[in-house]
């Protein structure tokens, strides 16, 4: 019996055909490239599942022993001391001792949401994407954790570590006792006119050109030491970049200042101080 | 028996109504594995097939997905909680003791919604931080990120409207303090700067405009409670469905 031979398909003679790879799978893969897939469902499905099951118990079960707390009924007769805000906001508040309000509640929340959202128009190393990485992108993730760090460690300070009048009461001391109220706050101008032996806003002058070169000596320096990085984010995002990253390690300085100087305001305007 | 269970089975699943609901079979094969995601309503959020080490828990720490079912927590929750409670700063404090005491699960459904509400602000954090540290929010994904950061401070908005509901000392001063900084905003709050020189009095001023007066009473509780039960929720799940959608367009990021 001769062999009948057709074709599976009818080839078209205006077009070459080669086999482009094998691969193991249960279905065809057309015009795809070379890819490690696996089927939605069931394969990620049940981990929502299966996470959503262990969060829905894990609260309920959390609910029978963490009781949300009501305090007496609202009233403006009674102020607490201290008043604290939510746990979330409390980095905020904790920077009320080193700012004015202005800053800490407002323009500083406001320039975090601004930075956050610049990210992805500033970052333009295209390096890990997809995986965790810390060599590839030494200078992103350093500032992330910092921020993020800063951010942490002052909520932390607000929670547990503030009480009466605002006061730091570490966990062993009596949180019912009121703290001396420390005196001798000062102002930079003022130190710098007293210090140096010159005029008032001479003095002012002087703080004004320290900010001032704050910024400029941050902008300036790391783009000559590096020169790679400056090309890389051209004028613009460098810019960007280095200001938000100034005034960002400019809040720990402020700090360090009132901590270690006993600097109230550093910047002395008639319109704001900080 | 068995076989009257099959035959009853069989005549279930071959009615017109079970095969308008379930449009393939049961049978375990790829085709209906493919077709389990295809012809749904889930197709909307995930595709037919992934990356297999893109849905890794180490990969993804499973925290947008957790900070979504939060949401859906607070949502159910919040509806319960919405049919005992009047915000009327008269009733507001009682309403939640009545929650607390004679309402039947009351005090777990309070508990909860609270759990939930602290939570989805720490899940969504950790979910920035890590879309942050595997660069998902590297190109196409930039706008993605936007939304999410959109999404985060709504979050925290939503944390802070509810606070102030039980009206109690600890949300009536918490709230306080909160408006007190709202003051001092720039330009438009009477105690920040350049405020003086644009007109802005303790009466127009961007602290009146969010209680409704110069102190926290009657008229922030309410502007809280329709803030905190519709207009933010509102917004996030507009900005949700935007950020879900354009996850599902650029597919998840993660290793190929």
């Amino acid at each position: 019996m001769p062999e009948k031979s057709f074709e599976v398909f009818p080839r078209s003679p205006k077009k070459t055909y080669g086999l482009m790879e094998l691969v193991k799978g249960t279905n065809p893969s057309v015009e795809k490239e070379p890819e490690d897939t696996i089927f939605t469902w069931p394969n990620l499905f049940y981990i929502e599942f299966i996470m959503a099951l262990a969060i829905t118990a894990l609260l309920l079960f959390l609910s029978l022993y963490v009781q949300a707390p009501l305090e007496e009924e609202a009233s403006t007769d009674t102020t607490p001391n201290p008043m604290k805000a939510p746990w979330y906001f409390l980095g905020l508040q904790e920077l009320l001792v080193f700012f004015d309000p202005w800053i800490a509640g407002v323009t500083l929340p406001v320039l975090i949401m601004i930075g956050l959202m610049l990210i992805p128009f500033l970052d333009v190393n295209p390096k890990g994407k997809g995986y965790y990485t810390f060599s590839e992108r030494k200078f992103a993730v350093t500032n992330y954790s910092f921020g993020m760090g800063l951010w942490l460690v002052l909520i932390v300070i607000g929670v547990w570590l503030r009480g009466l009048d605002w006061n730091w009461y570490w966990f062993w001391e009596n949180g019912h006792v009121h703290k001396p109220v420390v005196a001798g706050l000062r102002d930079l101008p003022v130190m710098l006119s007293k210090g140096l032996g010159v005029s008032d806003s001479a003095g002012k002058a002087i703080s004004d050109l320290m900010l001032f070169a704050y910024f400029v000596i941050g902008l300036v320096i790391p783009a000559v030491l590096f020169k790679d990085f400056f090309k890389r984010l051209g004028l613009l995002r460098y810019v960007t970049t280095m200001v938000m990253f100034l005034i960002m390690v400019g809040i720990p300085i402020k700090i360090a200042l009132r901590l270690v100087f006993s600097i109230k305001y550093a910047i002395i305007t008639p319109w704001f101080k900080i | 028996m068995s076989k009257l269970m099959n035959r009853i089975s069989d005549w279930v699943t071959s009615t017109p109504f079970w095969k308008a609901v379930f449009r393939h079979g049961y049978e375990d094969t790829p085709r209906n594995r493919a077709l389990t995601t295809f012809s749904n309503v889930l197709y909307h959020l995930h595709p037919v097939k992934t990356r297999r080490e893109s849905i890794k828990i180490r990969y993804t720490w499973c925290m947008g997905g957790t900070s979504l079912l939060l949401f859906v927590i607070l949502s159910v929750t919040g509806v319960l909680l919405m049919f005992y409670y009047v915000p009327d700063a008269r009733r507001a404090y009682q309403d939640i003791k009545d929650i607390m005491t004679v309402v039947s699960f009351g005090t777990t459904f309070r508990n909860v919604h609270r759990l939930a509400a602290h939570g989805m602000v720490f899940t969504v954090w950790v979910h920035m931080t890590r879309v942050f540290l595997t660069g998902a929010y590297k190109p196409p994904r930039e706008f993605n990120w936007i939304i999410g950061v959109l999404l985060l401070v709504l979050t925290l908005l939503l944390s802070w409207t509810g606070y102030l509901l039980p009206w109690d000392q600890l949300a009536l001063w918490a709230i306080t303090v909160g408006t007190k900084m709202a003051a001092a905003t720039p330009f438009f709050g009477v105690e920040g700067p350049f405020a003086p020189e644009l007109g802005i009095r303790p009466d127009n001023d961007v602290k009146f405009m969010l209680l409704g007066g110069t102190e926290v009473g009657q008229n922030a509780l309410l502007r809280f409670y329709v803030l905190h039960c519709v207009v933010l929720p509102l917004f996030v799940v507009v900005f949700l469905a935007v950020h879900f959608w354009r996850v599902r367009k650029d597919g998840f990021s993660g290793p190929l």
